[in-house]
């Protein structure tokens, strides 16, 4: 036990000392739950404050058209171009300008649309009051209308959420207008003005927060984000604790050390409690920018719903399984060259399995299983277990016994590893 | 007493031995120097004999214990001292003195008596405070060796310990090995010091291409060579003058 606390005060004298590499340690993370909470708010929040210019080319000049420039301007996400240095765009500038990627999005409504829309509809409802007997058979022939399209150039970085997004924005605008023209088609037939046909919709969808303990659970995207990048910065220790392991066995002191009677896993877990207590602290950092800074940032406050020793204790024993990653790279590894690359990569890599880029649900059936097994993904559980699902203790105990396990069996191969490679 | 028993070492990717079928016994209390050019398989030998490296084959065995069943034991009763700076440069003296001390179970007032005797007696009191990379090569060469030491162990194994160093730290050096084998501490050591080994060593082995080409005590070495009257002579005389860049 003795060794075990000089061989701690030890690693915490070598980290104290080395004041670049403890600011790295504590700034980078910050810097990195700001920057991408700052990003990552407004996607939360639906762009709410963002306008993107797009060009709109109309073609059809009438009734449809102007209803969807009117609909487009009510939309506060897009700000609509028509001209650019006075000139009118056409549908060749607005391809290129879109290719060069100067506009994310062009709209071009075709000629003739409200025109034949009008038409279409007209004649659908004509046969259809026909065959209820409610007027006379028509002799006239009705117009072949084949079907239009509003053409949308996207810029080919544009990401397929956005494409989806206003994809779907249009196609719910269309069709209002063409339940619109139908009412009107009906109400022209019928030859009745008084009626006043709603065209509002009929029902909506009311987003309901699911409750416990009679508390609404409504996450913000500071509750979403400050979890999920404050656990890829407690990862990010695997790097600079690999990098100290691999250093430790090319100095002089390694050959010291092995001739000494100390055992291989002192001097790991002389290195385990002090980059714990520098996970904790890089964590308790995060969790202060949460409440204090991202307020002036314009960001929602951070607020948790359940404790804040369960926090702690998620944040203790995603802190270890990262130690333990950090520690096995460090033993397995001969340079830092191999090490700090590999750790780096690996860090991105249990991240993206784990779910903190794009939700787990959303990602194909193998690598939700593959999900299962990160423990990045485990930690992000116990997080959303505590700050957002208002959980107890026995809600983060499958999580943090899977983190606590692959700590030990992490440890467990390194000095196993070691013994067999150093055996004499 | 050291029993080096048809001892063999080749590292693995290599198509020679380091070290090859040597035999060897060291008696308590000598002062025994291993002398070679470079390559000759000396810091794989002395690895060897401190349980860093396994043999390929052949066996050690100190005071009739060897590594593989008594490594403790054995750890405990040894002292090593290697050629590198085996310190951590931002720690001060005295930290890294009390770190490794503290491997060897040493605590409170008998670790800081055995570090504060062995700095005063190696003129590092005044710097005790000061961190390592600050020192020069001769200091950290002084803190090398307490390192190795302070655990007061019987037998010291010390791989070129004077590398490096000026004059005064090497004297300070010897003197302060000289004093812990009067006070019956066994010292195998490499050095390339012939002069030094000469005065310095009870026996000497000269080993070359990993194997002894001759051992006994520098006076016995020297009337072995005709018209030798130093040890460098002999040393000449059996390894040739020819270079010994190896990769």
């Amino acid at each position: 036990m003795y060794k075990l606390i000089i061989a701690t005060y030890k690693e915490f004298l070598l980290l104290k000392r080395d004041l670049g590499g403890l600011a790295i340690l504590f700034i980078m993370p910050l810097v990195l739950l700001i920057t991408v909470t700052l990003i990552q708010n407004s996607a939360f929040v639906g762009n709410a404050d963002v306008q993107i210019p797009i060009i709109l080319i109309d073609n059809d000049k009438d009734e449809l058209s102007s209803s969807i420039i009117e609909n487009l301007h009510k939309n506060d996400s897009f700000e609509i171009v028509r001209t650019i240095e006075g000139v009118t765009i056409d549908e060749a500038l607005a391809n290129d300008l879109v290719l060069k990627g100067d506009y994310q999005l062009a709209i071009v409504i075709p000629e003739n649309l409200t025109k034949n829309l009008n038409t279409k509809v007209s004649q659908n409802v004509a046969e259809v009051l026909e065959e209820l007997g409610v007027e006379e058979e028509s002799t006239k022939e009705n117009i072949e209308i084949s079907p239009q399209q509003i053409r949308m150039y996207f810029d080919p970085a544009a990401q397929s959420s956005f494409k989806n997004g206003v994809k779907s924005t249009i196609d719910k605008m269309v069709s209002k207008l063409e339940t619109e023209a139908v009412y009107k088609a009906f109400q022209d037939e019928l030859e009745i003005d008084e009626v006043n046909f709603s065209s509002g919709e009929l029902f909506t969808f009311l987003e309901m927060n699911p409750q416990k303990n009679n508390v609404d659970i409504k996450p913000n995207s500071v509750q979403h984000n400050v979890p999920a990048w404050a656990l890829f910065a407690i990862f990010f220790i695997i790097i600079p604790l690999s990098i100290n392991v691999v250093a430790e066995k090319n100095q002089g002191t390694f050959v010291r050390l092995k001739t000494s009677p100390i055992s291989y896993a002192t001097s790991v877990f002389g290195k385990v409690f002090v980059y714990l207590a520098v996970c904790l602290l890089q964590f308790l950092l995060m969790l202060l920018v949460g409440f204090y800074v991202f307020p002036h940032l314009g960001l929602p406050e951070f607020s948790i719903n359940g404790s804040y020793w369960l926090l702690f204790i998620v944040a203790l024993f995603s802190g270890l399984a990262a130690i333990g990653v950090g520690i096995l790279l460090g033993t397995l590894a001969n340079t830092p060259e191999q090490s700090a690359p590999f750790g780096a990569t690996s860090v991105v890599i249990l991240a993206a399995i784990g779910g903190v880029w794009i939700p787990v649900f959303a990602m194909p059936e193998l690598m939700q299983v593959v999900a299962k097994l990160s423990p990045m993904n485990w930690g992000l559980n116990g997080f959303y277990d505590v700050i957002i699902r208002n959980g107890e203790f026995a809600d983060i105990v499958p999580e943090i016994s899977l983190l606590g396990l692959f700590f030990l069996s992490m440890i467990f191969i390194s000095i196993y590893y070691d013994k067999v490679k150093n055996a004499v | 007493m050291i029993i080096i028993d048809h001892i063999s070492k080749k590292y693995k990717g290599t198509d020679f031995y380091s070290v090859e079928d040597l035999d060897l016994k060291i008696e308590e209390g000598e002062i025994f120097g291993l002398l070679g050019p470079n390559g000759a398989g000396k810091t794989t030998l002395i690895s060897m004999l401190c349980g860093l490296l396994k043999p390929t084959s052949g066996s050690v065995s100190i005071n009739e214990l060897n590594f593989r069943d008594h490594k403790k034991k054995l750890q405990y009763l040894i002292g090593v001292v290697p050629q590198e700076y085996a310190l951590y440069p931002t720690l001060t003296a005295y930290e890294n003195l009390l770190y490794f001390g503290a491997m060897y179970g040493l605590k409170g007032k008998k670790l800081k008596k055995n570090i504060d005797d062995s700095l005063d007696s190696l003129g590092l009191t005044p710097f005790s405070h000061k961190r390592i990379k600050t020192f020069s090569g001769g200091m950290k060469r002084r803190v090398n060796l307490i390192a190795g030491i302070l655990h007061q162990p019987k037998i010291l194994f010390l791989d070129e310990p004077t590398v490096g160093v000026d004059v005064q730290s090497k004297n300070v050096i010897m003197k302060h090995l000289k004093k812990l084998n009067d006070n019956g501490a066994t010292i195998i050591y490499t050095s390339h010091h012939m002069s030094e080994a000469q005065d310095f060593c009870s026996k000497v082995a000269i080993i070359d291409s990993g194997k002894v080409i001759i051992k006994g005590t520098p006076n016995e070495l020297i009337n072995s060579v005709d018209g030798a009257k130093r040890l460098e002579e002999v040393y000449l005389d059996l390894t040739g003058g020819e270079l010994r860049d190896y990769v």
